[in-house]
C-alpha cells in the first residue's frame, strides 16, 4: 500500500507562490475577494506563510514556507468530527465529504496547522474564470470545510490510466498541481513506503525536519532546510 | 371525578400569578418579542448570507456562538443539580426555590442547544449528527449527554409539579383541559404519594451524574484537542464547578425578581437567599482555586505556544477581559458574601450574582476565543470582533429564555405548593426526630441498621 508524501526544499524555495496559484486553479478554490480577504477568511489549500527574519546586514529578511495539510498519519481533525465528513483513506490521504460536513468547524479548529479552510458564503467565480473550472474536482457549497486532498483526483485519474495500459502505477504518475508546477523545483512528491524513490530520499536528508512533530500528529509533508527554519517555528 | 383534597390556606397567594394577569405582564411580554424578532432578523440575515455576517475569521472559527453554548450550558446547572444536591440532602430550605431552579434548568438547555444550531455552517444538515454518528467525536458525547439531561431534567421538573397541576385543576376556573391532562388523575392518595416520592427520589440521583457529565463534557469540547490552553486535565472539573458557579448566580437573580414581581417576601426569605448566598461563596472560592491552578501551571511550564496565550489574556489583548473576569467572578463576590452585612440582604447575593454571570460569560469567552487566536503556527495569529448579528442572536436568546420563564409563572406556580405544604405538616416534627436522634441517649433512628 503506498503512503502519498511531500517534500518541500525551502532552500530552494523561491516564494514565487505559483503552487499556490496552481492549487487555486486546479481545486476550484474560489476567489473570496479583497473584503473578505480582509476579515481574514481567504480560502486558500496551499498557503505561504512568511515569518519576519528581520533586517541583517541593511537587508530585509523574511522566511517563506510553504503549508499544505500535512496529511497526517495521526491526523487531530478527523477524530473530532461528530459525522465522519473528514476522515484519511487506506494510503493515508486525509479527505473531506463535502455533502456530509455540517459546518461544525470543529476539524478546523483542532487542526494546530491552521490549514482548513471554511466556506464563508456561497463561492463565486467571476465570469471568464467560469470557464476555466476544472471538471475533475466539486465546488463546495457554502457552510462547508475544504482543504488540501494532495490533488486526490489525479491520483484516481493516474491509476485509471495506468490500469487502461495494464501496467503499476509508477514514480511520477501521480504528482499534485503544486508539486508540478514548482518553478524551482523546490517540491517532491511520491510513495514514501517505495525506498527508491527520490521523495523518500529527500524525506530522510539531515536537512529534514516536520512541522510541530512533538505534537506526535506525525505530519507526511518534509520540510528541508539547513537554514534557521531548523524546526522552530 | 377524580379531586385532590389539599387545604390551600394562605398558599393561595401562589396561584395569584396564574389567576390574574395585569398590564405590566404584557408591556413585558411585547417589549421581549420585540427583542426576540429582532433575533430573529439576525437569524434570518445569517440564514440567508452565511456565516459571512458573524466576525468570525481564520483561524478564529468559534466566537461566540460557542461562547454561549457554554455559558447557557453552564447556567442549566442551576437547577437540576442545586434542587437535586438540596432534595437528596434533606436540606429543608428547599421546598420554595426547587421549582424557581428547575425551570432555568429546562428552559435554558434549548438555547444552549440553539447556539450549537445557531454556529453550524449547515444547520440544515444537523440531523447527520444521528445519521452518521462518529462517537470519537466530543461534539457526539455532548448531544448524547446533553439529550440525556434535557429529558432527565424535564421529567424531574414535571414530577413534582403533578401535585400543584392538581391544586389548579381544583381550584382553578380557567384552562382545565390543560391541567386536567397533566395532573394525570392525582387525587393524592397514599399510593400516588409514594410513587411520586418515590420517581422523585429516583430522578434526583439520576440527575446528578447526568448534570456532572454534561459540562465534562462540554469541556472535553475544547479539552480533547491538542491546542494550548485547551489540552488541560483540569477542564472538565473546572467546567463543572464553573457551571454550578454561574447556575447559582442564575437562581439568585431569578429569585430576587420572582419575589419582587410576585411579591412572595414571605416564601423567599433572606435566609434563602443567605444559604444559596454561602453556596456561592464556596463557588467562588473554588472557581479561583481551579483558575489559579490553571493559570499558574501554565505560567511555571512556559511553553511558548501556551506563553503566547497566557499573555494575551494577562497582559495583552485580551487582558482588560481577563482583569474584570478576576473583580466579578472573584473580588465582588467574596467582597459581598465574605461579610455577614452585606450578605444578610437580598441586595448583597443579587449584585453578587448579577456580577458572577457577567464574569462567567467572560470566563466562556476568555477560553474559547484566545487560543482561536494564537494558534501554534503563529503566522496565522488573527483578531476577533463579533458582529451585530452575533450580539443580535445573544440579545435574542436572552429576550427569550426571560420571557419563556415568565409565561412558566402564569401557567404554573413559581413556588412549589404541595412541597410548602408537606414541609408545614410533616418536616417540622420530623426534623425534630431527626436532630434528636443525632444525640447521645437517643435510640437509633429506624433508618439505621439494629446494633
Amino acid at each position: 500500500m503506498a503512503r502519498w508524501g511531500m517534500v518541500i526544499d525551502l532552500d530552494r524555495c523561491t516564494g514565487c507562490q505559483a503552487c499556490v496559484v496552481a492549487c487555486q486553479v486546479e481545486n476550484n478554490v474560489p476567489p473570496t475577494g479583497a473584503d473578505q480577504a480582509e476579515l481574514g477568511r481567504s480560502i486558500s489549500w496551499l498557503r505561504l506563510a512568511v515569518r519576519e527574519g528581520g533586517e541583517h546586514g541593511g537587508q530585509h529578511h523574511a522566511h517563506l514556507m510553504p503549508i499544505p495539510c500535512m496529511h497526517c498519519d495521526n491526523p487531530p481533525c478527523t477524530r473530532v468530527c461528530p459525522v465522519s465528513a473528514t476522515q484519511s483513506d487506506a494510503e493515508g490521504l486525509v479527505g473531506q465529504i463535502y455533502p456530509r460536513c455540517i459546518g461544525c468547524r470543529y476539524c478546523t479548529t483542532a487542526c494546530p496547522y491552521t490549514v482548513r479552510r471554511f466556506n464563508w458564503r456561497r463561492p463565486e467565480f467571476p465570469e471568464p474564470m467560469e470557464k476555466g473550472l476544472s471538471p475533475d474536482v466539486a465546488i463546495r457549497p457554502e457552510g462547508v470545510v475544504e482543504k488540501c486532498s494532495f490533488c486526490h483526483h489525479r491520483l484516481q485519474i493516474a491509476r485509471d490510466r495506468a490500469r487502461s495500459e495494464g501496467r503499476p502505477l509508477a514514480e511520477g504518475d501521480y504528482v499534485p498541481a503544486c508539486v508540478e508546477t514548482c518553478p524551482a523545483g523546490a517540491m517532491y512528491f511520491g510513495d514514501l513506503e517505495d525506498h527508491n524513490s527520490e521523495v523518500w530520499r529527500a524525506s530522510r536528508s539531515p536537512r529534514a525536519f516536520k512541522l510541530l512533530e512533538e505534537l506526535g500528529t506525525e505530519p507526511k509533508v518534509t520540510y528541508l532546510s539547513k537554514g534557521e527554519w531548523g524546526g522552530k517555528v | 371525578m377524580a379531586r385532590f383534597e389539599f387545604e390551600l390556606g394562605d398558599d393561595h397567594r401562589l396561584l395569584a400569578p396564574i389567576a390574574r394577569t395585569g398590564p405590566k405582564f404584557w408591556a413585558l411580554t411585547a417589549a421581549l418579542i420585540a427583542v426576540w424578532l429582532w433575533g430573529m432578523f439576525a437569524w434570518f440575515t445569517q440564514l440567508g448570507k452565511g456565516l459571512q455576517v458573524t466576525g468570525l475569521n481564520v483561524p478564529v472559527y468559534w466566537g461566540l456562538y460557542i461562547t454561549n453554548f457554554v455559558f447557557f450550558i453552564g447556567i442549566s446547572h442551576a437547577g437540576t443539580l442545586i434542587s437535586a444536591i438540596l432534595r437528596l440532602s434533606q436540606a429543608e430550605w428547599r421546598r420554595s426555590i426547587t421549582r424557581a431552579a428547575e425551570v432555568i434548568t429546562v428552559l435554558v438547555l434549548f438555547f444552549g442547544v440553539g447556539c450549537v444550531l445557531l454556529d453550524l455552517g449547515r444547520p440544515d444538515r444537523a440531523l447527520n449528527v444521528l445519521k452518521h454518528p462518529h462517537f470519537t467525536s466530543p461534539l457526539l458525547w455532548d448531544v448524547t449527554s446533553i439529550t440525556i439531561y434535557l429529558t432527565c431534567s424535564t421529567i424531574y421538573l414535571y414530577l413534582p409539579l403533578i401535585p400543584d397541576i392538581a391544586i389548579l385543576r381544583d381550584n382553578l376556573g380557567k384552562r382545565q383541559w390543560l391541567y386536567r391532562a397533566l395532573a394525570l388523575g392525582w387525587t393524592g392518595s397514599e399510593r400516588q404519594q409514594r410513587l411520586l416520592n418515590r420517581a422523585i427520589s429516583i430522578m434526583a440521583v439520576l440527575v446528578i451524574p447526568v448534570a456532572v457529565s454534561v459540562h465534562t463534557v462540554v469541556s472535553w469540547v475544547f479539552a480533547m484537542t491538542v491546542q494550548p490552553m485547551w489540552h488541560s486535565t483540569i477542564f472538565g472539573p473546572y467546567f463543572v464547578v464553573g457551571a454550578i458557579f454561574s447556575g447559582i448566580a442564575a437562581i439568585i437573580v431569578a429569585m430576587a425578581i420572582i419575589r419582587k414581581v410576585y411579591h412572595l417576601e414571605d416564601y423567599l426569605k433572606i435566609i434563602h437567599f443567605n444559604n444559596l448566598a454561602l453556596l456561592l461563596l464556596v463557588m467562588a472560592l473554588l472557581w479561583f482555586y481551579f483558575t489559579f491552578a490553571e493559570f499558574l501551571t501554565t505560567f511555571y511550564g512556559s511553553e511558548p505556544s501556551h506563553m503566547l496565550i497566557f499573555q494575551s489574556k494577562v497582559s495583552g489583548e485580551f487582558s482588560a477581559y481577563f482583569w474584570t473576569m478576576v473583580i466579578t467572578c472573584f473580588v465582588i463576590p467574596v467582597g459581598l458574601l465574605a461579610n455577614n452585612r452585606t450578605r444578610k440582604t437580598i441586595w448583597g447575593p443579587v449584585v453578587a450574582s448579577i456580577s458572577v454571570n457577567i464574569g462567567m460569560w467572560l470566563e466562556r469567552f476568555l477560553i474559547v476565543v484566545p487560543s482561536l487566536s494564537n494558534p501554534r503556527l503563529p503566522m496565522e495569529a488573527a483578531t476577533y470582533h463579533p458582529s451585530w448579528v452575533e450580539w443580535s442572536l445573544l440579545a435574542g436568546f436572552l429576550a427569550m429564555f426571560v420571557l419563556l420563564y415568565a409565561v412558566f409563572t402564569k401557567f404554573f406556580p413559581i413556588v412549589s405548593i404541595w412541597e410548602i405544604h408537606e414541609g408545614r405538616e410533616h418536616s417540622v416534627a420530623e426534623v425534630t426526630e431527626r436532630v434528636a436522634s443525632y444525640l447521645p441517649g437517643a435510640p437509633e433512628s429506624s433508618h439505621a441498621p439494629e446494633a
